[in-house]
């Protein structure tokens, strides 16, 4: 027994786009390894084609890997068909039978299981409950609002106890105040059934809100996989640093490297950046990350902070923050985004004015292009 | 925006039009009820003796039987197909897709001539009789193309994915056809027979290669052109066929309306 | 794989149905088209005499350009009267544009053969028209040139096609975007000019298919020359009917049919490429 509720083994999906000579493989998904923890809320994340929802399509069973082997609840799955995998699908479009009333549609998989009547109605009945839907078992989809029709999509799913619950992007078509209740609602959903969700998503912030873990993808290649403080705290790389969250990027090169960190000297000034994991040898190019709302201004450098100096380019007040974007001598322009009016030693700057850009020196990651 | 005058060069023009189009037909029903033989104004004077004739004229109802046979027996193959090609052109982008698209709208152009003489050598060398049954078997494959456009705009008026869907839901992928795909295309279903019998019920020019001895509605009319005392009579014929039709296709038309216009975002 | 089974499955028995009694027939006629003869020994004879006699007969030649033209002036009556109908009902009718236009197609529902032979009871020599005109004194004797001939047939087919080849025109200048009308009246056109620059020319392909869609049929027409042709008004498709009806020359009745397969299918490819295929759509919707 694994505790694994998914395993993906070396999944490899080509699809051929054009004919004959012309004819050229894309790979969708490139040599997948990915073991999904039972009972949690994992996410597939990543920009639009990165191969997020041909791997959930490919749990599903609505792809067929060009190679490798989908593991659900520890058994292969290569020769079983979708619709008698332990899975349920939440579509993106909700694809709910337009023919049929919200009650049938949620009775759907229990009628093809051959559930008693009386049984199915009780089922019925509380999963519409849970999503609170209650009253609308016999409105037909077409009446309901999107929000609506995403809970009857998620009962029709939930009603079949599935080993895993996969949602492919379930809240994009709703508005964003309704997305951020129904993210909340979902994963209350999730804690309560204490079903294993695949969710997709193209959106960073529903992904953080939401996940227990989350695969970020790019390409067809997982990038970083981890929980949601992890990913925004520790990226991997440039491309997780930058898809989740704001960063900032400073070039710079290796002047030394010593047990406290590495020293990056970034045109006359240097600085240091803690890293373990990067083997850089001196002399070579390398790229660091701060996040924005880790950044202060000053006029001067505090004591055990780190500094590049630099002249404000643009004050932008967004209410809570106010943003500054600061050229440094180097030429790049970095974001610094400061809390307005808690802290009694933010210090106002305007255009024009010369300041040191500081960070506490864990704030600042070394990073692999 | 402009007003919308009653009264201008274009309402006038169309009116002219639809007088022009209706008119025929108008004149045929008129003179259904006149009492002369000859079909000359002024009228005569009522009479509903034509109809009585069509009622007591057993070649005729030999002739209907034929048409209303071959009529429902072809729209329901041509349907069954239609519906079958729809599905795989509307959900599957597989090669293939474009020549059967190509081959089965062929008979909406080509003229029916060819397809009367090239099924007359077809059932001569094959050894099929020429009868009503061989024009029902010619009547499916120019009924097919309008079954495959009628339900094909149907089904894809519907997400692709609700066979996904069902079949995520544990049924196999006919059973999801048989759950999802068919009932949601059921007026189109309906539709597509029905104008597919009209077609069948009206075609003259391929079934009077094939029909043999056993005519068909159009064909026993066409055949009694030849008799001038017969002509009130055909023309009483050809008003009923033509109310009949008119209302069948109205029908028709309204079904197809309410299946062109399913809910998208169900 | 799973997909491309389903896909065989569904399109199979369709594909062999219009390979059995479509392309399988049509691949007959073409053998038949090189034998001596359909009965007796000359069945298995194999020649190429009737392309020849098809190729110098004169007769055949004419009757073949002489429905060309028929169905050519036919098919462009009916785009020029129709072009006015789709245009009203687009730019002016308003919220009913719909419904009129199914007021226009109800009568091209019902039967052809009963709407051509309607036609021939108005213009027959003891006929509608005729009495009418006697009435009213227009003409002083029944006048027997009304039916059978050529302008019967054509006067009929227009009254057949106008329908049709208003409904893709229609659909053409419904897809027009109001904006640019407006935009082209902006930019200083006059209503007639921002027609011909504008309008006409976004509506050409909309034209081309409903032209096509009446040309092609009525290049093989045979029912209605029969109705109210006479002599003058026979057209190619009445050769091939006594070809194989009263001449019993099957071989040669499908070397006719072969060419005008040809020309139809020729024409087909051109109007693909000229109009938009989803105009022709608009027939049936």
């Amino acid at each position: 027994m694994t505790d694994y509720a998914v395993e993906l083994c070396n999944v490899t999906k080509v699809f051929s786009s054009g004919r004959g000579a012309k004819s050229e493989d894309v790979y969708a998904v490139k040599e997948m390894n990915l073991g999904i923890p039972r009972g949690q809320f994992f996410t597939l994340l990543g920009p639009s084609g990165c191969g997020k929802t041909t791997t959930l399509r490919l749990i599903a069973g609505f792809e067929t890997p060009s190679s490798g082997e989908i593991f659900i609840q520890g058994k292969p799955m290569s020769k079983i068909p979708p619709n008698v995998r332990p899975v349920n699908t939440v579509f993106q479009n909700y694809a709910l039978f337009p023919h049929m009333n919200v009650a049938s549609n949620v009775a759907f998989g229990l009628a093809i299981k051959r559930v008693p009547r009386d049984e199915q109605k009780r089922i019925v009945k509380e999963a519409l409950e849970l999503v609170q839907l209650a009253d609308m078992g016999k409105r037909m989809p077409s009446q309901l609002s999107g929000g609506q029709q995403q809970r009857v999509a998620l009962a029709r799913a939930l009603v079949n106890k599935p080993a895993v619950l996969l949602l492919d992007e379930p809240l994009g078509a709703l508005d964003l105040k309704l997305r951020k209740a129904m993210q909340i609602e979902l994963k209350h959903i999730q804690e309560q059934v204490g079903i294993t969700f695949v969710y997709v998503t193209h959106d960073q912030e529903e992904a953080l809100t939401m996940s227990d873990f989350i695969a970020l993808m790019s390409d067809g290649l997982i990038l970083q996989l981890g929980d949601p403080a992890t990913l925004y705290k520790k990226p991997a790389n440039k491309f997780v640093a930058d898809f989740i969250g704001e960063s900032n990027f400073i070039r710079g090169t290796v002047d030394s490297i010593t047990r406290k960190g590495t020293k990056l000297r970034v045109l006359d000034e240097l600085v240091t950046v803690d890293a373990m994991e990067v083997n850089l040898a001196k002399g070579q190019a390398a790229t660091f990350t701060i996040r924005p709302e880790k950044m202060m201004l000053k006029t001067k450098q505090p004591v055990s902070t780190e500094a590049l100096s630099g002249t404000v380019q643009e004050v932008i007040y967004i209410g809570t923050d106010t943003r500054y974007i600061v050229t440094l001598q180097s030429g790049e322009s970095v974001v610094v985004r400061v809390q307005n009016g808690c802290s009694p030693d933010v210090e106002q700057f305007s255009k024009g004015d010369l300041v040191k850009v500081v960070w506490l020196p864990e704030d600042a990651r070394l990073l692999t292009d | 925006m402009n007003k919308h005058k009653i009264f201008s060069p274009g309402s006038i023009y169309f009116l002219l039009m639809c007088v022009l189009l209706y008119l025929p037909i108008l004149l045929l029903i008129i003179f259904s009820f006149n009492d002369s033989t000859r079909l000359v104004f002024p009228l005569k004077g009522f009479t509903l003796q034509w109809y009585g004739k069509l009622y007591e004229n057993r070649e005729l109802l030999k002739a209907l039987g034929n048409s209303l046979m071959i009529g429902f027996g072809s729209s329901l193959i041509a349907t069954i197909l239609g519906t079958m090609g729809a599905i795989a052109i509307v959900r599957f982008k597989l090669p293939g897709r474009s020549v059967f698209l190509a081959v089965s709208a062929l008979p909406l152009v080509i003229p029916y001539v060819i397809f009367g003489v090239s099924l007359l050598i077809l059932f001569n060398e094959v050894g099929i009789r020429l009868s009503a049954f061989a024009a029902g078997l010619a009547h499916v494959i120019i009924s097919i193309p309008y079954a495959l456009l009628i339900i094909s705009s149907r089904l894809v008026g519907f997400p692709d994915n609700l066979e996904e869907a069902a079949m995520d839901l544990g049924a196999s992928y006919w059973g999801a056809l048989l759950k999802v795909t068919i009932p949601i295309c059921s007026p189109a279903l309906l539709a597509a027979f029905l104008l597919c019998f009209t077609i069948s019920f009206d075609e003259y020019a391929i079934a009077s290669f094939i029909v043999g001895t056993d005519a068909t509605l159009p064909v026993y009319l066409f055949s009694q052109l030849r008799f001038p005392t017969r002509l009130p009579m055909v023309v009483a014929l050809a008003a009923v066929l033509m109310i009949v039709t008119m209302a069948v296709m109205l029908f028709t038309e309204w079904l197809r309306r309410v299946g062109q216009s399913p809910a998208k975002k169900g | 794989m799973e997909n491309r089974r389903q896909f065989a499955s569904l399109i199979g028995p369709p594909s062999l149905y219009l390979f059995l009694l479509f392309l399988l027939p049509v691949g007959l006629m073409f053998v038949y088209s090189f034998r001596a003869g359909i009965t007796g020994p000359a069945h298995d004879v194999f020649t190429l005499d009737n392309y020849r006699s098809f190729l110098t007969n004169s007769h055949f030649h004419r009757l073949f350009w002489r429905s060309a033209l028929i169905s050519l002036t036919i098919s462009v009556i009916s785009s020029l009267l129709a072009y006015p109908l789709a245009y009203y009902l687009v730019f002016q009718a308003g919220r009913n544009r719909v419904t009129l236009m199914t007021l226009l197609i109800i009568p091209a529902w019902t039967s052809y053969l009963l709407r051509i032979f309607a036609w021939k009871l108005i213009l027959g020599s003891s006929g509608l028209l005729n009495s009418l005109l006697l009435s009213l004194g227009v003409i002083e004797k029944a006048s027997p040139m009304l039916i059978y001939s050529r302008s019967a047939v054509i006067v009929t087919l227009v009254y057949v096609w106008v329908p049709f080849v208003a409904l893709p025109i229609f659909a053409a200048l419904g897809r027009i975007d109001r904006n640019l009308l407006e935009a082209a009246a902006d930019l200083g056109c006059k209503p007639w000019e921002a027609f011909l620059r504008v309008t006409l020319p976004l509506s050409l392909p909309g034209v081309a298919a409903g032209f096509f869609f009446a040309f092609i049929p009525t290049l093989g027409e045979f029912v209605t020359p029969l109705l109210v042709g006479g002599a003058s008004g026979q057209m190619y498709g009445n050769l091939i009917q006594d070809q194989f009806m009263r001449a019993l020359n099957w071989p040669m009745g499908s070397v006719m049919s072969l060419a005008m397969l040809v020309a139809v299918i020729t024409l087909v490819f051109i109007l693909t490429r000229l109009a938009s295929v989803s105009d022709l759509g608009g027939v049936y919707e």
